[in-house]
C-alpha cells in the first residue's frame, strides 16, 4: 500500500511540474499585456501582484493657481492620479536628494517658501510672497504602487498600431478560406466515395501524396503565376481572392481527405436505398449526407481555420504587406522588428492574435481533437 | 478592410462557390430529364461536376507548382536559361545552406523525439490522475496558437538585459537568482537552435500527448493487472508493455512532426531571422525567394531538398493507404 501512495505522489508532482513548465510563457504574456508599460519595461511580470516602490517626478499647479488668504498665499493641489491608490513614501526637490523629506514633513525652499506633501499625494504650499514660477515646480517623489492593471495597452495596440484592422483583415483571409475548400471537398469526397467515374483511384492516391508535400514546392510558380494574371489585367497581383484561391489548394488535400475517410465510413445501404427510390446523387449528397456530416465538418471547419488563422508565409507571399492586407500573423512579425523593445505593444498583439484561437480551441476541443488526430498531417 | 466589405467579400466567396454546384446540377437534372424519358440517375457526367473544381484547384495549385519547382531548379534566377546543375553545385559549397541543413538535421533529430517522448508521459501520466483532462488541456493549448504568436511568448521568456538591470524576462531572472550571469540567449550559436527548438516542443507535445492518449485507452487492462500482480514495477511496465505497444503510435506521431520540423520557418523567421547560426532551409528559401530581386533558381532547390526529406513518409503513406483499402 506504502509503494502505491508513492507512486501516486510522485504522478501528481511530475504531472504538475509539466503542466507549470507549459503554462507559465502564456501566463507571462497575458499578465503582461495589462500591465503599465513603464513598469513592464523595468520589472519582471511575476512582480505584478506585489507592491512595487517606484520613482516619479511630477509638477505642482503654476502660480496661476495661488489663492491669497491674510497675506499668506497658497498652491493647493494633488500630484498623484487617485485612480491608482499609490502612496508616497518620501519625496525630495531636487533631483540630488530624491528622498530628502518624510511624507508629511514639511519641506523649506529656497525662496522660503513651505511645501507639504501628504500620503495621498496633496500637498499645500503657502509662501508669504506672491508665487511667479511659469512652470509647475518639480517633485521627486517615492511611492508605494500597489498591483494595477489598464486596458490601455489594448486600446493602442487595436487602434494606433494597425493591430485591429490586421485582424478583420485576418477574419476576411481565414472564413472564405475554410468555407471554400469545405464545400468544394466535400462534393469531391462524396465523389471519391460513392461514385464511379475513371480515374477514382488514382486520384484519391493523388491525394494521399499532397497530403505531405510542403508547401514551399508550390510557392515559387504560384507567385509567378499572380504576377503574370495581375499584369494581364493590369492589376495588383496580390488580393483576398488570390489568397482565399491559395488556402484552397494548400487546404484541399487535408480537407478533402478527412471528409472522405468519413463519409466512405457512412453506412451504404442507406445510400443504396435512396438510389432505388430515384434519387440522384445530388439529392443523396444534399439530403443525407450533409446532415449526417455535420460533426465531421465542425472538425475540419476548426482546422483548416485556425491553420489559416495561424498561417504566416501564405499571407506574407500572397497578400500585400500594407495595412488593408497585412494579417495579423505579419503584423506581429513587422512589429517584432520595429516595437522590439516594447513589450507592451508586442505582448497585448500577440494575446490579440490568440483570442480567437483560443475560444475556438476551449469551446470547441473535442472537435479540434478528433480533427487534430485524424489528419495533422497537412502539407 | 472594413466590417462591412468583410461581410461583401465573405457572402460573395461562399456565393459564387456554392452556386456553381447548385445550378450545374440542375442543369444536368434538366438535360437528362430532355434527352431520355427514362430519367436516369447513372449519369455519367455528375462525377466530374463534383469534382471538377476540385481537380482544378489540384492541378493549379499543387500538381503544376510542384512539376514547375521541379524545373525550375535546373534553370537560372530568372527561369528562362537552362544551366543543368548549376543550382545543385553552387548549394554545396554555400555556406549558409550548408548550415541550414545542418540545423535542419538538428531540429530533426531532437524535436519530434522530444515531442514524442514528452507527450507520451504526459499521457500516461494524465490518464491515472483525476485532474488529468485540466491538465492535457493545458499541454494541448499551445497547439491552437500561431507559431509566431509562441514565438513572442518565448521571446518574452528569453528577454535579456544587462546584468545588474532588473531582468524582465523569466529564464534570465531564474538564472540569475540561482546566482549567474544573464545571457542573451538568442545570439549564442548552437545553443540558440536547442532554445528555438523549445518553442517547436512546447507546441507539438500536445499533440503526442492527445494521439497517445487515445492509443493508451486501447491498451487491455487485463495485460496491465497481470504485469502489477507479478510484482513489475511502473518503469518497468511502461518500458517492456506501454512502449513496445505503442510501437504504431510512435511512428505515426514521429512522422507527423517530423514533416512540420522539415518545413519550420515562422518561428525562425519571427525569432532571429536566421541570425546568429539558426538558419533552417524554409527561411532560407523565402530569403532567396526575394533576395537580389529572386533567384527561383536557388528558391527551388531549397524546396526540393525539403520535398526529397518528406519523399519515404509520402510513400509509407500511399503504402499504408492501399493496405488500409483492401481490408
Amino acid at each position: 500500500m506504502k509503494k502505491n501512495v508513492l507512486t501516486s505522489i510522485i504522478t501528481n508532482l511530475l504531472l504538475i511540474t509539466f503542466v507549470i513548465v507549459w503554462i507559465i510563457p502564456t501566463v507571462g504574456l497575458f499578465v503582461s499585456s495589462f500591465r503599465d508599460k513603464d513598469l513592464l519595461a523595468t520589472s519582471g511580470w511575476w512582480t505584478t501582484f506585489k507592491t512595487n516602490k517606484v520613482n516619479e517626478i511630477y509638477r505642482t499647479k503654476t502660480s496661476e493657481y495661488q489663492i491669497e488668504e491674510n497675506g499668506m498665499f497658497f498652491i493647493k493641489g494633488n500630484l498623484l492620479d487617485k485612480n491608482y491608490g499609490k502612496k508616497i513614501v518620501s519625496y525630495g526637490i531636487t533631483s540630488k536628494e530624491m528622498n530628502k523629506f518624510k511624507v508629511n514633513e514639511i519641506a523649506i525652499l529656497k525662496d522660503q517658501s513651505k511645501i507639504e506633501i501628504k500620503e495621498n499625494g496633496e500637498y499645500l504650499w503657502k509662501s508669504e510672497k506672491s508665487f511667479e514660477h511659469k512652470r509647475g515646480k518639480r517633485i521627486f517623489i517615492t511611492a508605494l504602487s500597489p498591483p494595477k492593471f489598464t486596458l490601455d495597452n489594448y486600446k493602442e495596440v487595436l487602434f494606433k498600431e494597425g493591430v485591429g484592422q490586421a485582424f478583420l483583415n485576418t477574419l476576411t483571409v481565414a472564413i472564405p478560406s475554410t468555407i471554400i475548400p469545405l464545400i468544394i471537398c466535400s462534393f469531391f469526397a462524396y465523389a471519391l466515395s460513392w461514385m464511379k467515374f475513371w480515374g477514382r483511384d488514382t486520384l484519391f492516391a493523388i491525394i494521399v501524396a499532397s497530403l505531405v508535400v510542403p508547401l514551399q514546392m508550390c510557392l515559387i510558380p504560384l507567385l509567378s503565376i499572380y504576377n503574370d494574371i495581375g499584369a494581364l489585367f493590369n492589376i495588383g497581383a496580390k488580393s483576398y481572392p488570390g489568397v482565399w484561391m491559395a488556402h484552397t489548394g494548400f487546404g484541399l488535400a487535408s480537407t478533402t481527405f478527412l471528409l472522405r475517410n468519413f463519409i466512405k465510413s457512412l453506412p451504404h445501404e442507406m445510400i443504396e436505398a435512396a438510389r432505388v427510390d430515384g434519387a440522384t446523387h445530388y439529392d443523396i449528397f444534399l439530403r443525407i449526407i450533409l446532415p449526417l456530416s455535420v460533426p465531421a465538418f465542425a472538425s475540419v471547419f476548426i482546422l483548416q481555420f485556425l491553420w489559416v488563422w495561424n498561417d504566416l508565409l501564405v499571407g506574407l507571399i500572397f497578400l500585400d504587406q500594407v495595412p488593408s492586407e497585412i494579417i495579423l500573423t505579419a503584423k506581429l512579425r513587422e512589429l517584432l522588428g520595429s516595437r522590439g523593445e516594447n513589450w507592451e505593444i508586442l505582448t497585448t498583439g500577440a494575446f490579440v492574435s490568440m483570442i480567437i484561437p483560443l475560444t475556438i480551441f476551449f469551446a470547441l476541443q473535442r472537435y479540434f481533437i478528433r480533427g487534430l488526430v485524424a489528419g495533422s498531417v497537412k502539407g | 478592410m472594413t466590417v462591412t466589405s468583410l461581410f461583401i467579400y465573405v457572402f460573395f466567396g461562399v456565393v459564387v462557390c456554392f452556386s456553381y454546384f447548385h445550378l450545374s446540377n440542375l442543369a444536368l437534372d434538366f438535360i437528362e430529364k430532355k434527352k431520355s424519358k427514362k430519367f436516369s440517375q447513372k449519369s455519367v457526367l455528375r462525377p466530374y461536376i463534383f469534382i471538377a473544381p476540385a481537380v482544378i484547384v489540384l492541378v493549379v495549385f499543387i500538381l503544376y507548382p510542384v512539376i514547375e519547382t521541379v524545373r525550375l531548379s535546373f534553370f537560372n534566377k530568372t527561369g528562362f536559361e537552362f544551366v543543368g546543375l548549376k543550382n545543385y553545385f553552387w548549394a554545396t559549397k554555400d555556406p549558409e545552406f550548408k548550415r541550414a541543413i545542418l540545423n535542419n538535421l538538428g531540429w530533426l533529430l531532437v524535436v519530434p523525439t522530444l515531442s514524442a517522448f514528452f507527450g507520451l508521459v504526459i499521457a500516461y501520466l494524465a490518464d491515472r490522475l483525476w485532474w488529468g483532462t485540466i491538465a492535457k488541456s493545458i499541454i494541448f493549448m499551445p497547439m491552437a496558437i500561431s507559431f509566431v504568436g509562441a514565438g513572442i511568448i518565448w521571446k518574452f521568456v528569453y528577454d535579456y538585459r544587462g546584468p545588474g538591470d532588473d531582468q524582465i524576462g523569466f529564464l534570465n531572472a531564474v538564472v540569475v537568482s540561482l546566482g549567474f550571469e544573464p545571457q542573451a540567449w538568442m545570439t549564442i550559436p548552437i545553443w540558440n537552435n536547442l532554445f528555438l527548438m523549445v518553442i517547436m516542443i512546447w507546441i507539438q507535445t500536445g499533440l503526442a500527448m492527445v494521439i497517445f492518449s487515445a492509443a493508451l485507452r486501447g491498451i487491455p487492462k487485463e495485460m496491465l493487472e497481470a504485469a502489477r500482480i507479478d510484482g513489475a514495477s511502473e518503469l518497468k511496465i511502461f518500458t517492456s508493455i506501454i512502449i513496445p505497444y505503442l510501437e504504431k503510435t510512435i511512428l505515426v506521431i514521429w512522422t507527423i512532426i517530423t514533416i512540420l520540423v522539415l518545413k519550420i520557418f515562422d518561428i525562425i523567421l519571427a525569432m532571429t531571422n536566421g541570425q546568429w547560426n539558426t538558419e533552417v532551409l524554409a527561411n532560407l528559401m523565402y530569403d532567396w525567394m526575394f533576395r537580389g530581386g529572386g533567384d527561383s533558381g536557388r528558391g527551388s532547390l531549397m524546396a526540393i531538398v525539403i520535398m526529397v526529406g518528406v519523399i519515404p513518409i509520402m510513400i509509407w503513406n500511399i503504402r499504408r493507404h492501399k493496405e488500409e483499402e483492401k481490408t
